[in-house]
């Protein structure tokens, strides 16, 4: 046997490194989308360490009390984004609570009740309301939603003024009442918030809830089961998972709104635990309102604040995108 | 023997004409249907008397399935179907306006051909999910007795009686086809439809499916859609054979009793179906 066989015949032991040559065409794309992605995670990742960095002499200057002071005043070296954190967290969550009914509802109008003819058309609308600009929303909230909003805004308080949360310092029983304690406050800017949350929530809903899986929607109906069934039994198990990552989402959008808060809402710089009383504040609306006058410590606390505002949104984007990838309930069905 | 040498369980020549105490007496009336403007089936006439297993047999397209769907309201749910003529259940129209349609769907229940138990609940849940579905209350104990009636009924309980509180879905094929038999049982329907139950499944879950339909003939009646002849004439006592020629309609060539069906039919087209010579 010479060396080259033997060779050959141990080679033929080993497993074989497999090579596929690729097409041209197959190169150029790979090369192209797989440049696209990484850019994606590059712009990102460099959005965050920039903001990082911004941040490091901003806490080396005002320390941990960044974050526990609540005032904003540079003038006399108190800078702090307690207060604006609260108020970015009480308007989103106020907006969450109106905008999750209002999603889940019309999600399920649509998919579950709407006749087929009518269906593409509610879609339509529901997603322009999504691409009508947040300035258009300020101005409604401002102009139409705030003097109709007061009202709803009193009578919580003058009914449910027990819960500290619906308190409000002044007389909400008096026959002339103060209307202006109640204007400008988180609720108001909450709701205008919602109507921009709703079609985005609304989208992801509805999109896993049309691909409830028929043969159990069948199974339902087949045993006398009404629309009504069919939705808890079936379309609400199956869409959890979009029900909850949709919510996420928009409370991701919410947290970040801006131009709409700044519109309505009158900044106060101290932490406001009423969300119906007049003032607040929110990280974005606090940077959109300073940035222009600010020295360049002042830039730094701002983009520090922004930062803060980078990470919760972050945050709260990648928890709903987990679930909403995660939980495809029903697909264990598969047989 | 039937004339392709399979044994029958039954034996069909004599018709069994009893009174049951359950089960009701289903006619489809001169059933005609159409998707959009095609017509599917056209004057089909068959009466499906209780204690009895109805097979309904014939090749792909032939509109056994479509008619089967007629039979509990499942037509209409497919927006451009249409139909006429009338589906009796006990003499009165179950397409009567006045009629609801659940209560329709719930006396007159579906086993379809893919198993479909509700992935997220139970085993015991998704027997008892049919009341719920339909707003019956259960209490506690009647829970119990239920569940355990119903997956007995299907042939099921001895096989999940320690393990009801995992997923339906965790079950075999077979299994979770039996289970979605004792979910439509447990709402107490008079008629069980049962479309292609066992073409998902392997022979012996097959085996034990027919089982449970020989066990239940007696206390619901049954409609059976297969595509396996010898399926049928295990399990049915009544035959329709349907048809559709190339462009037209599908309807029932012929009707009868099993072995006339497959040992005198008196249709050639019968003949050659039963006998494996097309379909």
């Amino acid at each position: 046997m010479t060396a080259g066989a033997v060779a050959d015949q141990r080679r033929a032991e080993l497993p074989r490194r497999i090579k596929t040559t690729l097409h041209p065409t197959d190169r150029i794309f790979h090369a192209v989308s797989r440049v696209i992605g990484a850019m994606v995670l590059v712009l990102t990742g460099a959005i965050g360490l920039f903001l990082a960095l911004q941040m490091l002499p901003v806490l080396h200057h005002y320390g941990f009390k960044f974050f526990t002071m609540q005032d904003w005043n540079p003038e006399q070296n108190v800078v702090g984004v307690a207060a604006a954190i609260v108020g970015t967290i009480e308007v989103a969550l106020i907006a969450l609570a109106l905008a999750f009914p209002l999603a889940l509802m019309t999600a399920l109008f649509i998919t579950e009740y709407t006749p087929p003819q009518l269906r593409s058309t509610l879609v339509a609308l529901v997603d322009l309301m999504a691409a009508v600009p947040s300035i258009v929303y300020g101005l409604w909230g401002f102009y139409l939603l705030q003097p109709q909003g007061t009202h709803v805004a009193r009578w919580l308080a003058e009914y449910f003024s027990f819960i500290p949360i619906f308190k409000v310092d002044t007389d909400a029983h008096a026959a002339l009442w103060q209307q202006t304690r109640f204007t400008a406050s988180a609720f108001i800017t909450g709701l205008t918030v919602a109507m921009m949350v709703t079609p985005l929530a609304c989208a992801v809903m509805r999109g896993v809830f049309a691909q409830a899986p028929p043969g159990e929607r069948e199974a339902a109906l087949a045993l006398g089961g009404t629309r009504w069934g069919v939705i808890r039994s079936v379309v609400l198990p199956f869409g959890r998972g979009a029900i909850i990552g949709g919510t996420m989402l928009g409370l991701g959008r919410a947290l970040g709104e801006t131009i709409a808060v700044l519109m309505v809402l009158s900044q106060i710089y101290k932490i406001n635990l009423r969300p119906l009383q007049v003032g607040g504040l929110t990280v974005s609306s606090l940077i959109a309102n300073r940035f222009g006058e600010a020295t360049a410590l002042q830039l730094k606390a701002l983009l520090a604040a922004g930062f803060v505002l980078f990470v919760m949104t972050l945050a709260v984007n990648t928890i709903a995108g987990v679930i909403v990838t995660r939980s495809r309930s029903g697909s264990a069905t598969e047989i | 023997m039937t004339e392709d040498g399979t044994a029958l369980l039954y034996d069909t020549t004599e018709y069994p004409q009893l009174v049951f105490d359950r089960g009701a007496h289903l006619d489809a009336v001169n059933i005609s249907a159409w998707f959009g403007t095609t017509k599917v089936l056209e004057r089909v006439n068959l009466s499906m008397p209780p204690g009895v297993v109805t097979a309904l047999i014939g090749p792909s397209g032939c509109g056994k399935s479509t008619f089967l769907r007629i039979l509990n309201r499942m037509h209409e749910l497919v927006p451009s179907a249409k139909l006429a003529g009338e589906v009796r259940l006990n003499g009165s129209d179950i397409y009567d306006p006045s009629k609801r349609i659940t209560e329709t769907r719930r006396r007159i229940g579906m086993v379809f051909q893919k198993p479909n138990p509700f992935p997220t609940l139970s085993i015991g849940d998704n027997v008892v999910e049919g009341l719920k579905l339909n707003g019956t209350k259960v209490t506690r104990s009647d829970r119990a007795d239920l569940i355990e009636r119903s997956l007995s009924r299907a042939g099921l309980w001895l096989e999940v009686k320690d393990r009801l509180d995992t997923p339906g879905a965790s079950l075999s094929g077979g299994q979770q086809q039996r289970l979605c038999i004792a979910r439509s049982l447990a709402v107490s329907p008079d008629v069980l439809l049962m479309d292609e139950p066992c073409s998902a499944l392997d022979p012996a879950s097959t085996r034990r499916i027919e089982q449970t339909i020989l066990e239940l003939k007696d206390e619901v009646t049954i409609v059976i859609v297969t595509h396996n002849m010898q399926q049928a004439a295990r399990v049915s006592q009544q035959c329709a054979f349907f048809l559709a020629e190339t462009g037209t309609p599908g309807g029932i060539v012929e009707a009868g009793s099993t072995s006339e069906i497959f040992q005198t039919p008196r249709d050639p087209r019968t003949a050659d179906y039963v006998n494996g010579r097309f379909g």
